[in-house]
């Protein structure tokens, strides 16, 4: 070595977008979107600022919770775990068909692509929407809940089963084809044993799920305890809200460590 | 310059790391410590620093008892020792440079550290150290893309950005192979000695210990049963630190058969082997 | 070797299961089975309704088509509120889970009542579903957007919570030891040693945090609190199914589109 090297001085870390242009120009847009964004949302600033005061009134009004009409809240959350019990057996029932013609390498081509639609159909769409649907069609009651939960769950375990069978190593699946075996035995011998406890676990999870959008559903009128909650609302009727709201979320509560216990077991 | 005295080390869980440990080093030297799994090298390196907090006994560095400061006290002392581990321990998704940097952390502010804005010598020593550990140009990688004799290197570098009085090396080969196990002991020596840093240095191989330390202290079950020079490593101590085992092949001088009678490499060789690697 | 222990040791005989075992798993079954079949009766399902259900559902299609093209005027601002409503509750949802989610995390919390109270806030906001959030914003600001974005923030806030706290607890352990090493502050070992860790997942749990509100903030209007689900509901009480079509094919196209860009934004960034 002649000289000793001259070291610099400055160092800056290299940004994610190199360009300072169009980093400069990537905050703006993100400036401009909040300034449109808060300038088009239609706000009714007075009824907002009495927000507060109303929250506290709100809140004041709330306790103690009433508990005093029990059996209406029984009946309700007993109403709201069937749904979500019956939406979860006949949906991971039928999700197993719909589940296997989603499969990308099981399916022939336009069986694979109308079982996707139907998930992709049936996924896109809120809940609530669906169960709103449901209503008009078959009236008030738990029967639209149940159907809303159904498809819910029936999109939700066919999508997963596909995707796991998608994913499963091909190996097992050649050599089983090579013992010369037909499709349906395939499917009792390859795919089942690795597709089974996945499959209930991601059932099981959906039982969960289920559990807390049944709920909801009954906000518009499709049953269970959602459909209580909303009347109380509507009558102002705030301190037995809030006993509700405690047995919605205790009832969650429940259905996850329940869930949780069952799919611990399950491996 | 180091001075530990009676350091003894419980766990919560009750295992006794460290059976009162007393042992000095005050010269520049590389001290390498062997021992088997669970001998409590790990334990003792940490308790140095307080990564691991001792039970009893002192460490004095420089006059200072390390195990009564304060936590602000600590900061101060710790950046005067630097650490370099064995699973290199980066920050993964920051880049070489800003892991350089980190060494500096005990020096600058918060509000620096936050724009990563580093005063312009911490910045120079950087580079500098880089072409050192034979890292130029690599500033702006991500420390995720490097391999693992790299990431020493980027270690190394960080412990040393804090221009410590201090080495504590803790297993630094353990994750790499052979070849670029050397190559990293050779760095760590070379530096050690060319900044007369003291260095405290974990290391399973004996032979690797044998052909780099200047002094070695063998550990076993939380006290020290050997403190010596390398050529001391003979069948009857290795039998004390290890236990019953064949010792014939790796006893005495083991550097001969390892590199086969090539002369020990000093500086020069270095860079030209980091070019390489 | 006798036939009898050639027999004993070959048997022709192999059962995956014990007779017991199977006993008891086919019993699991027959409860399970029971149990929905109870609740079916419970739920008292009028089942005449599906007798014309498959007409009533025709007659549905048919209504819905040709969808009223028209009416997309009045379906666009709506529909970018709604937009905004996810956007705008997603944006403080990350200003406000990156503080709880610091406290909820073992390793980065203060003491054990921060860490529970993190927790509580966490769980409390995850057990609630976004409509009912915003039922109880509606009572509180009365309807409209505001009452959207705070049901939308209060929901996301358990969510990415929860998420962003895992990713802190899985830290890896020796680079906070080797930034402690240096002699860095604590708050120096949050920026440099844990953030960095943790970023790309705080990204991406936003990302698709958002995706997510998009689909529910399109039923927040249905309690009146903002965005398209109020058109929507209107249509659906007045039967004006040709308007109740283009509602849902436009919030088809949203959500598939904010799917898509989630899913690519977020491949991007890992």
């Amino acid at each position: 070595m002649s000289s000793p090297p001259v070291y610099p001085t400055r160092w800056k870390p290299p940004s994610l977008i190199s360009s300072p242009a169009a980093r400069r120009g990537f905050v703006a847009l993100a400036v401009l979107y909040l300034l449109w964004s808060f300038g088009t949302i239609e706000v009714d600033w007075s009824r907002v600022s009495r927000g507060l005061p109303r929250a506290a009134d709100l809140f004041s009004r709330m306790f103690p919770p009433d508990f005093s009409r029990w059996e209406l809240l029984v009946k309700g959350v007993g109403e709201s775990v069937q749904m979500a019990f019956v939406a979860s057996f006949f949906g991971m029932a039928v999700a197993v068909p719909i589940g296997l013609c989603a499969a990308r390498n099981l399916a022939p081509r336009p069986i694979y692509l109308a079982a996707r639609g139907i998930i992709v159909i049936t996924r896109t769409l809120h809940e609530v929407i669906v169960a709103i649907i449901f209503v008009k069609v078959f009236g008030f009651g738990p029967l639209a809940g149940v159907l809303t939960l159904f498809v819910a769950s029936l999109s939700f375990i066919a999508k997963m089963l596909a995707e796991d069978i998608e994913n499963m190593p091909p190996g097992s699946l050649e050599a089983i084809r090579a013992t010369g075996a037909s499709f349906p035995k395939l499917l009792v011998y390859a795919i089942t044993p690795q597709m089974l406890p996945r499959y209930l676990g991601v059932s099981i999870y959906r039982l969960d799920a289920n559990l807390r959008h049944s709920t909801v559903v009954g906000i518009v009128g499709a049953g269970g305890i959602g459909q209580v909650l909303q009347a109380s609302f509507n009558r102002y009727d705030y301190d037995f809200s809030l006993a509700i709201l405690i047995a919605i979320v205790a009832l969650v509560f429940i259905g996850e460590f329940f869930s949780a216990w069952i799919r611990g077991r399950l491996r | 310059m180091l001075t530990i005295t009676d350091l003894f080390k419980r766990y919560p869980t009750g295992q006794r790391a460290l059976n009162g440990v007393s042992l000095t080093v005050d010269l520049p030297q590389v001290v390498a410590i062997i021992g088997p799994s669970g001998a409590g090298k790990s334990t003792l390196l940490r308790c140095v620093n307080r990564l691991v907090e001792p039970t009893s006994g002192s460490v004095v560095l420089d006059g200072i008892d390390i195990t009564k400061l304060s936590r602000r006290e600590l900061r101060r002392a710790r950046r005067r020792m630097g650490m370099i581990f064995q699973e290199y321990n980066l920050v993964e998704r920051l880049t070489v440079m800003e892991n350089l940097l980190s060494g500096r952390l005990g020096y600058v502010g918060f509000w620096r550290t936050y724009r990563r804005r580093y005063p312009p010598e911490d910045i120079r020593m950087a580079y500098e150290l880089l072409d050192r550990v034979g890292l130029t140009g690599y500033e702006d990688t991500r420390a995720d893309a490097l391999s693992g004799g790299e990431r020493q290197r980027v270690g190394i570098a960080r412990a040393l950005m804090q221009q410590p009085e201090l080495l504590l090396v803790d297993e630094p080969t353990a994750s790499l192979d052979p070849k670029t196990s050397r190559q990293i002991m050779r760095i760590i020596v070379e530096l050690a000695q060319e900044r007369g840093t003291p260095a405290l240095l974990n290391i399973h191989d004996v032979v690797l210990a044998q052909s780099f330390a200047d002094r070695v202290i063998g550990l076993r079950a939380g006290k020290v049963v050997f403190d010596g020079a390398p050529n001391g490593l003979d069948e009857k101590v290795l039998t004390e630190i290890y236990g019953e085992e064949d010792w014939s092949t790796t006893a005495a001088r083991g550097e001969d058969e390892d590199e086969g009678g090539k002369p020990p490499r000093r500086r020069g060789d270095m860079e030209s082997e980091a070019a390489v690697g | 070797m006798t036939v009898e222990e050639h027999a004993r040791r070959y048997p022709e005989v192999w059962r995956r299961f014990s007779p017991r075992q199977t006993l008891v798993r086919y019993a699991w079954y027959a409860g399970i089975v029971f149990v929905a079949l109870w609740s079916v009766r419970q739920l008292e399902i009028p089942w005449l309704y599906f007798l014309d259900a498959h007409v009533q559902a025709a007659d549905l299609l048919v209504r819905m088509f040709p969808p009223d093209w028209a009416f997309i005027e009045q379906v666009l601002d709506p529909l970018i509120e709604t937009i905004h409503i996810a956007t705008l509750g997603t944006a403080f949802t990350f200003i406000i889970a990156f503080p709880i989610a610091f406290l909820s995390a073992r390793n980065t919390t203060y003491n054990d009542l921060t860490w529970l109270i993190g927790r509580f806030i966490l769980v409390t906001s995850r057990s609630v579903n976004t409509v009912v959030w915003g039922l109880v914003f509606v009572a509180i600001f009365g309807p409209g957007p505001v009452a959207g974005i705070w049901a939308i923030t209060a929901r996301s806030i358990g969510f990415m919570g929860k998420l962003i706290a895992e990713a802190i607890e899985e830290v890896d352990e020796g680079t906070i030891e080797a930034i402690e090493a240096t002699g860095a502050s604590r708050l120096q070992v949050l920026w440099i040693g844990v953030l960095p860790q943790v970023l790309p997942i705080i990204w991406g749990t936003s990302i698709y945090r958002w995706d997510i509100n998009i689909r529910e903030s399109t039923v927040l209007g249905f309690v009146g609190a903002g965005g398209i689900g109020i058109i929507l509901y209107s249509s659906i009480n007045l039967f004006a199914w040709s308007e109740v079509g283009i509602i849902i094919i436009s919030i088809f196209v949203v959500v598939v589109f904010s799917e898509f860009v989630s899913a690519a934004v977020r491949q991007r960034i890992t």
